[in-house]
């Protein structure tokens, strides 16, 4: 894993300094909140509907154990006891007090973390493959490329101020696992004539306006990928539009100009920038690259887990649901739901946190990511391992095997934290995961995607799921829109929108009705409701949530 | 003509925890929306308004709130000033903490 030197840890604690300082004058009088907004904002301290917010940024979704355990220390210490993975591979405090935030970012300075850039019009956290390094179908690891630009980004003077926020995703994987598509600049890596380098995409993205990335350039060589990242944003920053909020990501710039538009003003710009570039970048990388050299891989038997495996039907269903193949076939590959049906989706208390380094202190080299479906994956374990992994994992429960199925749900914190939402996530995520799990119907269901958002910012990446629910305000009361057949991998596609939204409480009946559909329509258990939503489209089950339309046409 | 003035509540957030809060006819921040002064008059709410603003040391983002009376206390209408009455709903880890 990449270790930070003494040059970050200073950075830190100066900028920590600094915003302390300000935290102070905030409270004596001296800055008024118009003048402060943007100083806590900066230090990715929000404030929500009934409390601060302190989002961190855990780069590429990677952490140790060490860091781990702190977020563990921070989640009692300053607030609630528990944290909440998002979307965006950063963890959020529901509860922090205003006077505590700079002693929280002091504790995360001490193990390599920060909340800079987790909030403004800058370049946001890179985001990565969970799988990175460890997946069996992977070209590259992607993490070297997303700490460069994690570096090259970070307080970089011309990007404080852009148009709007901007976010990057890489995967080192045909198999798409980092949403590239949905993202400002998605690169993922590619070979081609025996070099690795990247596809480039760009203006992808949510929020009101979904808009799946568009290929800017088909083949990147590695050594080109910082002038040519600089290019991008440099020619957003001046062409994006600072008019209307509502029109000022990269996505609307390349529509507004089109594809063939940008990339010649990219190209121009790349053509300027690659000469300045004197290969320092390239050296870091070689640097960045050692570091994440893969661990010492154990040798051994894995007869323990071949037992477990034929003896134990739980262990047996939770391995089926929750490992993933690692490119070391005496490996694999753990994800840990944190979604047990009726928790909350993405949160995890200050004990299973500790449980979960622990584990991946004595088993799992030490190494520990977080996924954009707010679940915990410890990338390197030995299948020996597996059993008393399992067992562990129960006793704070954190075994449910529904990874990738219906109550594998992502929402955002909706009405019940965020400010700006319309309606709240969290309770129909708990509603929907406890209905499907007393049907006892989940692992009959299979594969499906169901994410969730309170407003249409699309924190919950509603339009990507195959079923998304979308959170709004129905002349005061709350209302749920339903969109179809999107997808996050790399085949990415917006959802179709069902019809009209349902209330509160007719929102699990519907989705049961529509879950009712596809098990009678598809053609046998290995029909994914997306493939039968491709084959079937939209009508069939138009009529499952709506049978009172149909009832009055006939 | 003008709409009927229809009651309001001044809420808020506390400076230093974030809570959600509500001016009273004392001119204190309470956590109770029931404490809070019912104001029945947009001049009365322009002034009270004014006055809360002004406290940039106690509270953040001061506005008005519609509320209805049930009981003789006043009640907020709209669903998501219900939520900031009482704090989220899967953890009663928000004001149902101390209501
Ligand atoms: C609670 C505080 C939050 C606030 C104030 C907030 C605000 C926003 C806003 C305003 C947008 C729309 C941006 C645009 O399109 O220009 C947005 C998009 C997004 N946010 Fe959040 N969000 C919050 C929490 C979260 C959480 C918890 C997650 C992850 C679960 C998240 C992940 C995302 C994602 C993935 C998008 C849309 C993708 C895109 O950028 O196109 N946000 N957010
Ligand atoms: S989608 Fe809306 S409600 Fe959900 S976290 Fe984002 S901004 Fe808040």
């Amino acid at each position: 894993m990449y270790q930070y030197n003494d040059f970050d840890r200073d950075f830190l604690a100066v900028r920590n300094a600094q915003f302390r300082a300000q935290v102070e004058r905030r409270i004596d009088g001296s800055l008024t909140e118009d003048e402060f907004k943007p100083l806590r904002l900066m230090n990715g301290l929000y404030l929500q509907l009934h409390a601060y917010m302190l989002r961190v940024a855990i780069p590429y979704g990677t952490l140790n154990s060490a860091q781990m355990d702190q977020l563990a220390m921070i989640a009692d210490k300053w607030d609630k006891g528990y944290g909440h993975f998002t979307t965006r591979q950063n963890i959020q405090y529901n509860w922090p007090k205003l006077r505590d935030v700079p002693d929280m970012l002091d504790a995360l300075g001490e193990v390599g973390m920060h909340a800079i850039q987790t909030s403004g019009n800058t370049i946001r956290n890179v985001t990565s493959d969970h799988f990175a390094g460890a997946a069996a179908d992977e070209i590259e690891d992607p993490r070297p490329t997303a700490e460069l630009l994690r570096q090259w980004s970070t307080d970089h003077p011309e990007f404080q101020f852009l148009p709007r926020k901007f976010k990057i995703a890489v995967t080192g994987s045909p198999n798409d696992r980092a949403v590239t598509k949905a993202h400002d600049i998605g690169l993922r890596m590619v070979e081609r004539d025996g070099e690795k380098g990247y596809e480039v995409i760009v203006g992808g993205g949510l929020g009101r306006t979904p808009m799946i990335g568009k290929v800017l350039r088909e083949f990147l060589p590695k050594a080109d990928l910082l002038p040519y990242a600089e290019a991008i944003v440099s020619v957003y920053n001046l062409l994006g539009r600072r008019d209307n909020k509502y029109k000022a990501r990269i996505k609307i710039t390349v529509h507004e100009n089109g594809i063939e538009t940008i990339r010649d003003l990219v190209e121009e710009r790349f053509a300027q920038l690659r000469p300045l570039f004197s290969g320092v970048d390239q050296e870091m990388l070689a640097g960045i690259e050692a570091q994440f050299a893969a661990p010492d891989f154990k040798t051994g038997s894995v007869a323990p887990f071949k037992a477990a495996y034929h003896e134990d039907s739980v262990f047996r269903s939770w391995v089926d649901t929750n490992i993933t193949k690692h490119r070391n076939d005496d490996y694999a590959i753990v994800s840990i739901s944190i979604k047990k049906q009726g928790d909350t989706p993405g949160d995890a208390t200050s004990d299973q946190m500790r449980v979960m380094a622990q584990i991946a202190r004595e088993f799992a080299h030490d190494e520990l990511r977080i996924s954009h479906e707010q679940n915990v994956i410890l990338p390197h374990v030995h299948r020996a391992d597996l059993p008393a992994i399992h067992a562990r994992l129960k006793e704070v429960g954190l075994a449910t095997a529904n990874i990738g199925l219906i109550s594998d749900i992502i929402a955002c914190p909706g009405m019940d934290y965020c400010a700006l939402a319309t309606a709240r996530s969290i309770p129909v995520a708990q509603q929907i995961a406890t209905r499907f799990d007393e049907l006892k119907l989940e692992h009959d269901i299979g594969d499906l995607k169901i994410k969730i958002s309170g407003c249409i910012n699309a924190c919950g990446h509603h339009h990507v799921a195959h079923i998304g629910i979308l959170g709004l305000d129905r002349a005061g009361v709350e209302n749920y829109q339903i969109t179809l057949g999107g997808d996050h991998t790399e085949t990415a596609a917006v959802g179709e929108r069902a019809g009209p939204g349902f209330a509160y409480d007719e929102i699990v009946p519907a989705i049961e009705r529509l879950i009712a559909a596809y098990l009678d329509l598809r053609v046998d258990a290995d029909e994914r409701f997306i493939d039968a939503y491709r084959r079937l489209g939209l009508a069939p089950f138009k009529a499952a949530l709506y049978p009172e339309a149909k009832a009055n046409a006939a | 003509m003008s709409k009927p003035f229809t009651p309001k509540v001044v809420t808020a957030n506390a400076l230093l925890e974030g809570d959600v809060v509500y001016l009273t006819a004392d001119d204190q921040w309470s956590r109770r929306i029931e404490e809070a002064e019912v104001i029945d008059e947009a001049a009365h709410g322009d002034l009270r308004l004014l006055h809360a603003s002004a406290q940039a040391d106690v509270v953040v983002g001061v506005y008005l709130a519609e509320v209805a009376i049930e009981n003789g206390q006043p009640v907020p209408t709209h669903f998501r000033e219900t939520f900031r009455t009482k704090g989220p709903s899967n953890y009663a880890h928000g004001k149902q903490e101390h209501l």
